[in-house]
């Protein structure tokens, strides 16, 4: 049925763009936060949160520095609060609109 | 609409709506269109994406991110789906879901794989199967909008057969300042120029813009191609910093 599929069975191409935390992250910011640039606490790649590499098949959503593999976030939903564990990420830059 | 953004503005969260399938249209075998009417929708930016909520009557819920396909304006919004054949959610959208029914959703959301209509850069779109959902909204709004930026659409599909928005994309469709390419990867019509394969750096010099031309690259489908798509780009000197990709995930195509 899907031939790509055999060579797609990786996990090197079981990620997603950060693009797709896009929704999530507007559950409780009010302001889109994947045009921000994050900085890597592993290798210090400085970057815009869309261009992260995101496992949304473990458990929440897992995402890691396109250059160094490093953990940088990692979201978890659950009925009452979500947990947005920063650790990896040493500084976010959040560009605000002008008013 | 003034009331509805403002009272966007004061929620400031976003949250789910409930949006009603007003009709479906078959693109492929496998993929169908959704136009939605969202009572609520404040309107889009060409790229931005949703997501789709669906629950079961356990309580048991789950959520995929579906780009728009539509131009924005008023209150409708089209969505296009490939049955992805062990698939959770994608099945549910192309298969059982019919006009009248109704579906939650969040958004537009995503500020970063989107085309700006002021930009007056030339614009390369290189989609994957269903990646080129998000690139027919950038293709529908500049239609809509009259601009006359120039566009090139380099799309890797099967076959003919599995060719998405094939009227709109076709001979039929054609707009000013609009190229557009089908590379097939497994079959090609009659009299083919170029035999069927994979994307390769000959099909990106042949039918993309040179570098020097500072184009803004929009890259969309399934993980795979994106990765070969972007690393291509980038070995042909286009600037990393120009090239927005879109990462469907392991499947599709
Ligand atoms: C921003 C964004 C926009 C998108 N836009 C569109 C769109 O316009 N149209 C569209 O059709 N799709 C789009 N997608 C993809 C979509 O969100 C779903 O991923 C897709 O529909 C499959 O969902 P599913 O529930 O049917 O499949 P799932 O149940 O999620 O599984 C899909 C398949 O992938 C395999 N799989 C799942 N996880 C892994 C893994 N970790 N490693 C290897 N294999 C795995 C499963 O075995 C299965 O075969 C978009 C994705 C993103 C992130
Ligand atoms: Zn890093």
């Amino acid at each position: 049925m899907r031939p790509t599929q055999a060579a797609g069975t990786t996990t090197g191409e079981a990620f997603q763009d950060g693009n797709v935390l896009a929704g999530p992250f507007r559950e409780f910011f009010t302001t889109d936060l994947t045009t921000a640039t994050g900085t890597c606490a592993a290798c210090g790649r400085a970057g815009p949160l869309a261009e992260l590499r995101v496992y949304t098949h473990a458990p929440g959503m897992v995402a890691r520095c396109p250059e160094c593999d490093a953990v940088v976030m990692r979201m978890v939903r659950g009925p009452e609060a979500a947990w947005l564990d920063m650790r990896g990420t040493t500084a976010l830059r959040i560009p605000l609109p002008g008013e | 609409m003034a009331r509805a953004a403002v009272s966007g503005r004061l929620t400031g969260r976003l949250r789910w709506q409930t949006a009603t399938v007003e009709d479906v249209r078959d693109e492929t075998g496998t993929a169908r269109t959704l136009v939605l009417r969202a009572p609520d929708w404040r309107g889009h930016a060409a790229g931005q994406h949703v997501d789709v909520r669906l629950t079961a009557e356990d309580g048991y819920s789950t959520q995929r991110s579906y780009s728009l396909a539509s131009a924005p304006g008023g209150d409708r919004i089209e969505l296009t789906v490939q049955r992805i054949g062990d698939g959770e959610v994608s099945p549910y959208l192309v298969d059982v879901l019919e006009a009248g029914d109704q579906l939650e959703l969040r958004g537009p959301v995503g500020g970063w794989f989107v085309w700006d209509p002021a930009d007056p850069s030339p614009v390369l779109l290189m989609a994957g199967g269903s990646g080129v959902v998000p690139l027919m909204s950038m293709i529908r709004t500049r239609r809509n909008v009259g601009s006359r930026v120039l566009f090139r659409l380099l799309y890797s599909v099967r076959t003919p057969e599995e060719r998405y928005y094939a009227r709109e994309l076709g001979p039929g469709g054609a707009q000013g300042g609009l190229d557009i390419t089908h590379l097939y990867t497994r079959s090609a019509p009659e009299g083919p120029r170029r035999p069927p394969g994979r994307l390769t750096e000959d099909d990106v010099a042949a039918y993309g813009w040179p570098a020097e031309f500072a184009p803004m690259c929009f890259v969309c489908g399934p993980t795979g191609f994106v990765e070969r798509a972007a690393e291509i780009l980038v070995a042909q000197g286009h600037d990393p910093q120009r090239i927005r990709t879109e990462r469907f995930g392991p499947v599709g195509g």
